[in-house]
């Protein structure tokens, strides 16, 4: 575990100091997003269960966030919290749903269920519909810490990514991640030992999409804007190809593949409709010859699990 | 003017024409996901994309050829059919050994490929392609008018899942295909080439995305995004009536475009979820799908 550890230091001090050299709002921007790849990472490495509708997850948080933040007019730790607690809830609905079939049907159906969740989203009336919720406040954290200034927010999203990290790290390395660890292997096994495997996958999936949603509801309060574009299917898209990129399965993997991912759509975003075939072919890419992911491939270069 | 539970026919035929119209194209395009999933084991995400490739087909054939509707019926899917078979041979032959969600992921890469180099060179917005002079006009049924173009797509849909179901089902060639689903090395023991088999399977589902592409361009614009939204109900299509049988995508398919489009008259509303709804009941209550059985 002492190479995990040195791995966890090398991450942690790579977002502290890299304000000094890349703008903050990218970073920001990255840490919401490889919060979001390691929620998602818990579920399909492993649980096992590819989710192609996390989208959902990470657009109603941001929704309930949003709406707390500027109709409520509550204070941002509570707004984050509404949008995690609104994501839980949601996962818990749809995992009931969900966890009834495996393998690619458990894809097809979180798609679809998430596609429902776009068409809630855009005929809502709290959502703002095509515009979005927008100019939402930052606010006073806990009430004394102003989150306009752009090192309080910086503190704050890298304090909320660490902790959603920490808590992925420990479900993974507890009794509870064995067991899903042994549910991917082998179902009918782990069935026989006299696990309840439907308890398991479902709380891993609720536990995944609360945390999508707590990356979903700082990034709406760090960009004050809730879209349809958090909602739908291409976002879900774009966080499994951050875990492949990054690593399927690995607990470094999804963040650098948040980080690179994030980057290339930052560098070519003025290239419109390119970005999608860029995306396109990077996942067949990946799919053919680099199925480890760069975190996998250096682990197994390392011979290390990292 | 006539009311069925204060609806005007008028509107409720008109929407159940339309609900089976959208049905025509959920049991053509289920239809093909289904016989690809049967043999290559693999949920076509490229499915929705082929449609769109379909339709381009047919425009490109009218307006650079001056090939028409009837042309483009027959080779815009062997076109897009021998695209299939090429990425079949080159990228999802390397995947049947690993996870079926590797096919997954691989298809659905190339789905956003397609779309993004269309997208790129014909922007977003719709290209129109006419109705075939056979089929312009309409005639009056009575209780509501009827465009003939319309009534051929529905029964020209009818009849090819109904001949893909006879060929699956009834004859030697459907014999191997379905044997070959069960056991693919017993098959091949036998001395049929399983791996050719296998690639014009994925060429034909493909080629009936491109159909099904070909007879929607005159109802729908041809435009780049048609197929990706459109695939992901299908999908829940799919699911609701389970990938076991040939007649239960038949009927799943026409079955929910129905009943979508009669909630397009009595709850508009929801006229884009209620397929997804119905997918949530459908699990609650039979995981399998309505037509499938779990293994």
């Amino acid at each position: 575990m002492r190479h995990q550890r040195i791995a966890f230091g090398v991450m942690v001090a790579f977002f502290a100091l890299a304000p000094l050299a890349m703008y903050p709002i990218f970073l920001m921007k990255v840490m919401c997003f490889a919060l979001f790849a390691c929620a998602f990472n818990l579920l399909i490495g492993f649980g096992g269960l590819l989710s192609f509708g996390h989208a959902m997850f990470l657009g109603i948080a941001g929704y309930g966030s949003a709406h707390a933040a500027k109709v409520w007019g509550l204070t941002p730790e509570i707004a984050i919290l509404t949008g995690t607690a609104a994501a839980t809830a949601l996962g818990l609905i749809t995992g009931l749903i969900a966890i009834r079939r495996q393998g690619i049907y458990f894809a097809m159906i979180t798609l679809a269920l998430a596609q429902m969740v776009y068409f809630f989203s855009l005929q809502a009336n709290f959502t703002g519909g095509e515009d979005g919720i927008q100019a939402v406040p930052r606010g006073m954290l806990f009430g004394v810490l102003d989150l306009k200034d752009v090192w309080a927010m910086y503190a704050t999203v890298l304090a909320t990514f660490i902790a959603g990290f920490l808590l992925i790290y420990r479900a993974i390395h507890s009794p509870f991640g064995q067991v899903l660890k042994a549910i991917r292997e082998n179902e009918p096994r782990a069935l026989s030992l006299g696990y309840d495997i439907n308890r398991y996958k479902l709380l891993a999936y609720v536990l995944s999409a609360g945390l999508a949603g707590l990356a979903g509801a700082t990034k709406s309060i760090v960009f004050q804007l809730a879209s349809l574009t958090d909602v739908h299917w291409t976002m879900s898209g774009e966080v499994v190809l951050m875990c492949l990129v990054g690593g399927l399965g690995t607990v470094f993997g999804p963040v650098v593949g948040a980080l690179v991912i994030v980057a290339m759509a930052n560098y070519l975003a003025q290239l419109g409709a390119w970005v999608t075939v860029v995306q396109g072919v990077i996942f067949v890419v990946c799919v053919l010859t680099f199925r480890r992911g760069i975190v996998g491939e250096l682990g197994h270069f390392l011979k290390k699990p990292l | 003017m006539t009311e069925i539970f204060g609806v005007p026919t008028q509107a409720l035929f008109g929407q159940l024409l339309i609900g089976l119209i959208n049905g025509s194209f959920y049991a053509l395009l289920s239809l093909g996901l289904a016989v690809i999933f049967g043999l290559l084991n693999i949920i076509n995400f490229t499915h929705g994309a082929q449609y769109m490739l379909g339709a381009f087909c047919a425009y490109f054939l009218l307006n650079k050829a001056g090939l028409g509707y009837w042309w483009s019926l027959a080779i815009a899917p062997l076109v897009v059919g021998a695209v299939g078979v090429l990425i079949e041979r080159t990228m999802l032959k390397r995947l049947y050994r690993l996870d079926h969600l590797y096919g997954l992921l691989l298809t659905f890469g190339l789905a956003l490929i397609l779309q993004g180099l269309f997208q790129f060179g014909f922007g977003a917005s719709g290209l129109p392609y006419p109705i075939p002079a056979e089929l312009s006009g309409g005639r009056n049924l009575g209780f509501m008018f009827l465009p003939n173009y319309r009534a051929w797509v529905i029964v020209a849909s009818l009849a090819v899942c109904l001949a893909t179901w006879f060929v699956i089902e009834k004859t030697k060639l459907g014999s191997y295909l379905r044997a070959a689903t069960e056991n693919p090395q017993l098959v091949q023991a036998f001395g049929i080439n399983v791996p050719r088999m296998i690639m014009l399977t994925y060429g034909f589902g493909v080629g009936l995305a491109a159909l099904a592409g070909v007879m929607a361009a005159p109802i729908y614009q041809v435009s780049p995004r048609m197929g990706a939204d459109l695939i992901i109900v299908v999908f829940a299509v799919v699911v609701i009536g389970g990938m076991g049988s040939i007649l239960g995508s038949i009927v799943t398919g026409f079955g929910l475009g129905i009943v979508e489009g009669l909630t397009k008259v009595f709850y508009p509303e929801a006229s884009n979820t209620v397929i997804f709804i119905i997918m949530a009941i459908v699990l609650m209550i039979k995981p399998a799908g309505l037509f499938g059985s779990q293994k």
